[in-house]
């Protein structure tokens, strides 16, 4: 059990390319921390940093308080969950779950060695398997030998690195709930690579979103989908992503304030509306689900929103939920803008057309002319320039990371005390 | 690991193929099959023909009492041929000095050969060429060329190590390796592992790359030290590549003819079997004779591939057939 | 940063330990061939005074005789082997890729074992047979076993890289409008060529470099080829050895080997360790 903490660190290659630029984060001990950002963006030459398979270029790592910038990975005692799960395919099971300790000359005996796999094992369902070889696994089992590997080195951290990016869609849920509850039962430091912003909303405690080498934002998982800190953050996590409606701030002559968006006007919040007041164009982050179709709404829950009327392109109907599209015509004014996005987030061109969530029940199809009801106290204003969220309550973000540290720390009691 | 993954289609295919053929008994499987045989079978008649034949020839031969000279007192003499080689002290010292050889070289080459294999693998891209340049020109050039190389290098007369080595103890200007046993067979060995140790460096480096840099990782965050590393991960997983090259470099120092043959031409000692064989057969024209010797060395080359193949579990065909059983890959 | 620094001094070291490993002996020959008669004796590594004395007596001289007929042996008789082999194995290796056919395994294992054949114990019957029907120091003579040497290498370096072709693309030429032979000229050829360029090569060491047959199985100048005729040089008198005629010989044979190896040793690498093992 450790704390780690990160330092200004920085990863410079022979090129002078900084694959990870000024990179601070603390870590406590326990806690869950995923490094998320899309492919080139410097998570896994983080992780690689920290557990010594790369060097740092500047800045310092501390581990519980002790700088390791110029140790050996053996000497840092951490253990590391692989891709590709990297099992030694000359050795059975067993071995490859013994084999750090193995490494470890004298420091375990026979029964001890024996023990600790075992009950690794048995944590892991692994027991039948022992004496396989790795060849021989399906790609759960060999993503919990690797996990196995791990646990009996009483490491001070475990570090993930793309873990279950090679396993299929169904493996996947199913490994990321049983890695959720290893970590909470041990209660050990770990920090988890992935691009996949569901993996990391699921898993982490904190999520750290990197592009281009830079930390974006670290936060709760909630804070960051409520209160993003800019354009960036906001259409990375969420899926399917945050609208960016292009719009100008008008007040018109009842007082009453309105976005005015290609597809027509929305009455925006008064706090909402000052801070895009005066601005030329910003761009609206609406996301999927904070429309509805007005159809299914009482009259309540339409009253604390606005309404917008537009034909819809076509509609797609999943069971639990149903999504609408609406095209519209894009500012040219943020065209370059959202197209630089679109790149930042390894994503396609990004279309210009509004992705609305709708209940499962509504009736509306493509070709329809449908009433949009939209909750307009969500939407967040963003500079589409700077990317800065104009909208952003830092005091409500940094409450609901509190809540979830308070959440965690719950957990951990609660473990201990099954434990015990 | 790419070969394990070429490998999975190939194996695929051929199963599927051969339900086809059990299935059908099609007339397009009997014309693939001949058309298969048309194509290789030139190639491997040929093959069989220069030395099935002859090797049987010489069994054949080999009973015999059979001069050259005088074809017409040719007799059958069952035995006496091999019962004479094995009593004769010229023989044993043949034999030992070429295991000694094969012992000796393939020792050292193995460790050297690591080294190099090593040393390629880790070396940045930009002199990973010159590298492999320099290191095929000794497994390029002629071994002849070679013997001749390392012969005058020590020559009484023309070879200036004699001169430079001067300050080592035991070496002066009168000093003549090639008049005593132990100097003569050191130069012999020399030549022969500075000539052959590329070859294995260079399947040591194959074997090297398909050691999972991922895996050398694992094993780094897992608390390996780097003797550790080498010995529980790089070498266990290379043991398919480490002991094909052993075994293909110890058959063929058995059959070391061309050192021995320019350096001392078997004088002071250093006679191996090949040269006894060429000796008897070649030079003195006792066919007989030297056949005895012939059958006795392909008798050993085939009893070191059976060991290696029972014993140690060699899979020569590793790899390269399509029905053989990949070692390893997990991947 | 002095890490770095540290680093590359080690592989500079590393990289001249190497070439010094690998050239020194030729680097050694290389000088003792323009040494002077009287440099011979005098036990130093370069010569005093450089001088083409040695390459003037193999190649006009008195050790012509000798050396440009087995240089013109040694070329044409490896020549021609090599481009029997490489045909022949080349077709051999296509079957084996391609084709399924009872056999594959046997031809495959034949080579293997022809290939760990000592061929000592093959060139007495050789040498009986041969001067029985003829074909005793002729070319012939020895393109036949130098193909026993060569075939067995070409034929699994082939098929390795051969089975690395996705012969799909045959297929799929065809489809695109392409007839049989255009599919095999422009979708195989292209890349089937490079292995068999890379074999070539591979044979060519073999057969140059061979010596047992070519001691054995010749007798004259008519078939005599470079090593074997190295073994026989004398020096101008009984007294005097033929140390510089023989340098220079080898240098001679040795720069075809060199330029070979420069040109191509990426192929030649991938060639040897593609037949040799995978496992």
């Amino acid at each position: 059990m450790a704390s780690i903490t990160l330092k200004n660190i920085v990863k410079k290659y022979d090129d002078g390319f900084p694959a990870v630029n000024d990179i601070s984060i603390d870590i406590e001990d326990g806690e869950f921390v995923i490094l998320v950002g899309p492919s080139g963006c410097g998570k896994s030459t983080l992780l690689r940093m920290i557990v010594g398979l790369e060097d740092i270029t500047s800045g310092e790592l501390l581990i519980d308080g002790e700088r390791v910038n110029e140790k050996a990975p053996r000497e840092r005692n951490l253990a590391m969950v692989f891709q590709n799960y990297a099992l030694y395919p000359h050795l059975t099971v067993f071995e490859n779950i013994a084999f750090p300790m193995r490494l470890a000359k004298g420091k375990f005996s026979e029964d001890e060695v024996r023990q600790k796999v075992n009950r690794a094992a048995e944590m892991l369902e692994l027991t039948e398997h022992l004496e396989r070889k790795p060849a021989n696994l399906s790609g759960g089992q060999r993503q919990r030998v690797a996990m196995g590997r791990a646990i009996v080195r009483e490491a001070n951290a475990f570090l993930f690195d793309e873990p279950l990016s090679n396993l299929d869609a169904k493996l996947r849920g199913q490994m990321r709930s049983e890695i959720a509850q290893l970590q909470r039962s041990l209660n050990t430091t770990s920090v988890y690579v992935t691009h996949d912003q569901t993996e990391a909303m699921t898993l982490g405690d904190r999520v750290a979103v990197l592009k281009k080498g830079e930390l974006q934002q670290i936060a709760s998982p909630r804070e960051l989908y409520e209160q993003p800190a800019n354009l960036f953050v906001a259409g990375f996590i969420g899926a399917p992503s945050m609208n960016f409606l292009p719009g100008t701030v008008q007040r018109s002559s009842t007082g009453s304030t309105v976005l005015s968006t290609p597809l027509g006007e929305i009455e925006l919040p008064e706090e909402t509306a000052r801070a895009g007041e005066g601005r030329d164009i910003v761009l609206a982050g609406i996301r999927p689900e904070f429309f509805e179709d007005a159809a299914t709404l009482d009259s309540a829950r339409k009253a604390r929103g606005s309404i917008l009327r537009a034909q819809l392109s076509h509609t797609e109907w999943l069971g639990n939920e149903q999504y609408a599209y609406v095209p519209y015509e894009n500012d040219p004014r943020v065209a370059e803008a959202l197209q630089n996005l679109a790149h930042e987030m390894d994503a396609d061109d990004l279309r210009t057309q509004l992705v609305v969530s709708v209940d499962a029940t509504s009736r509306v199809r493509g070709g329809d002319t449908a009433e949009l009801w939209v909750d307009t106290r969500r939407i967040h204003l963003f500079d589409p320039a700077t990317g800065e969220n104009l909208t952003r309550d830092a005091e409500a973000g940094a409450e609901l990371t509190r809540m979830a540290a308070e959440d965690r720390k719950r957990d951990a009691e609660r473990m201990a005390g099954q434990h015990n | 690991m790419t070969a394990t993954a070429d490998n999975v289609p190939a194996e695929q295919r051929s199963r599927r193929d051969r339900r086809e053929v059990q299935a059908v008994k099609s007339d397009r499987a009997k014309d693939e099959a001949r058309l298969g045989w048309l194509l290789a079978g030139p190639a491997f008649v040929i093959m069989l023909a220069v030395t099935a034949y002859p090797i049987a020839q010489a069994v054949f031969d080999s009973l015999f009492s059979y001069r050259l000279t005088a074809p017409d007192e040719r007799s059958f003499i069952f035995l006496d041929n091999y019962i004479l080689l094995f009593s004769d002290w010229v023989f044993w010292s043949a034999f030992l000095v070429t295991l000694f050889i094969t012992v000796v070289t393939v020792a050292i080459e193995l460790v050297l050969g690591f080294a190099l294999a090593m040393v390629m693998h880790r070396a940045l891209k930009r002199i990973r060429g010159p590298l492999r340049t320099a290191i095929l020109v000794p497994y390029a050039i002629i071994t002849v060329v070679a013997a001749f190389a390392w012969y005058f290098m020590f020559d009484i007369n023309s070879g200036f190590i004699n001169k430079w080595f001067s300050w080592v103890p035991g070496i002066s200007a009168e000093l003549d390796w090639f008049a005593n046993t132990g100097t003569a067979l050191t130069v012999i060995m020399a030549a022969e592992i500075w000539k052959t140790t590329p070859f294995i460096a260079l399947l040591l480096l194959a074997g090297l790359a398909q050691v999972p840099d991922e895996l050398l990782e694992a094993a780094r965050v897992d608390g390996a030290t780097r003797w550790q590393l080498l010995r529980r991960v790089i070498i266990p997983n290379m043991k398919a590549a480490i002991m094909v090259a052993v075994l293909f470099r110890a058959l063929d120092a058995f059959r070391i003819f061309d050192s021995v043959f320019i350096m001392t031409y078997g004088d002071a000692g250093t006679e191996v079997l090949a040269l006894l064989a060429y000796r008897q057969s070649i030079s003195r024209l006792e066919i007989g004779l030297g056949s005895a010797v012939s059958v006795v060395l392909f008798a050993c080359v085939l009893l070191m591939c059976f060991i290696a193949v029972k014993m140690f579990k060699v899979d020569l065909a590793s790899g390269t057939d399509t029905g053989g059983a990949q070692g390893g890959g997990e991947k | 940063m002095s890490h770095t620094a540290k680093s590359r001094l080690g592989w500079i070291i590393v990289t001249a330990v190497v070439l010094i490993y690998s050239l020194f002996p030729v680097a050694a020959i290389f000088a003792t061939s323009f040494k002077t008669p009287g440099d011979l004796g005098n036990q130093t590594f370069w010569p005093t005074s450089w001088t083409w004395e040695n390459y003037e007596m193999i190649f006009v001289g008195d050790a012509q005789g000798l050396f440009l007929s087995a240089l013109r042996n040694s070329i044409g008789i490896t020549l021609i082997a090599t481009f029997i082999a490489v045909v022949l194995a080349t077709l051999c290796a296509y079957a084996i890729a391609r084709l399924n056919f009872p056999g594959k395994r046997l031809i495959l294992g034949g080579a293997l074992a022809v290939s760990i054949f000592p061929v000592i114990s093959v060139v007495t019957p050789l040498f009986n047979l041969w001067r029985t029907i003829g074909l005793y120091d002729t070319w012939l003579g020895l393109i036949i076993p130098y193909l026993s040497l060569t075939l067995p290498i070409s034929i699994w370096t082939l098929s390795a890289f051969f089975r690395q072709i996705p012969w799909d693309l045959e297929q799929a030429a065809q489809v695109d409008g392409a007839t049989q032979w255009q599919a095999f000229r422009k979708a195989i050829v292209p890349l089937a060529a490079p292995g068999v360029f890379t074999t070539a090569i591979l044979a060519f060491f073999i057969a140059w470099n061979d010596f047992v047959y070519g001691i054995s199985l010749t007798s004259t100048e008519a078939a005599r080829p470079v090593p074997a005729a190295l073994a026989f040089f004398t020096g101008a008198s009984q007294f005097e050895e033929p140390t510089g005629a023989i340098s220079a010989a080898a240098i001679v044979v040795t720069i075809p080997v060199v330029v070979l190896v420069l040109l191509f040793q990426r192929r030649i690498v991938s060639g040897l360790t593609q037949g040799a093992v995978k496992g």
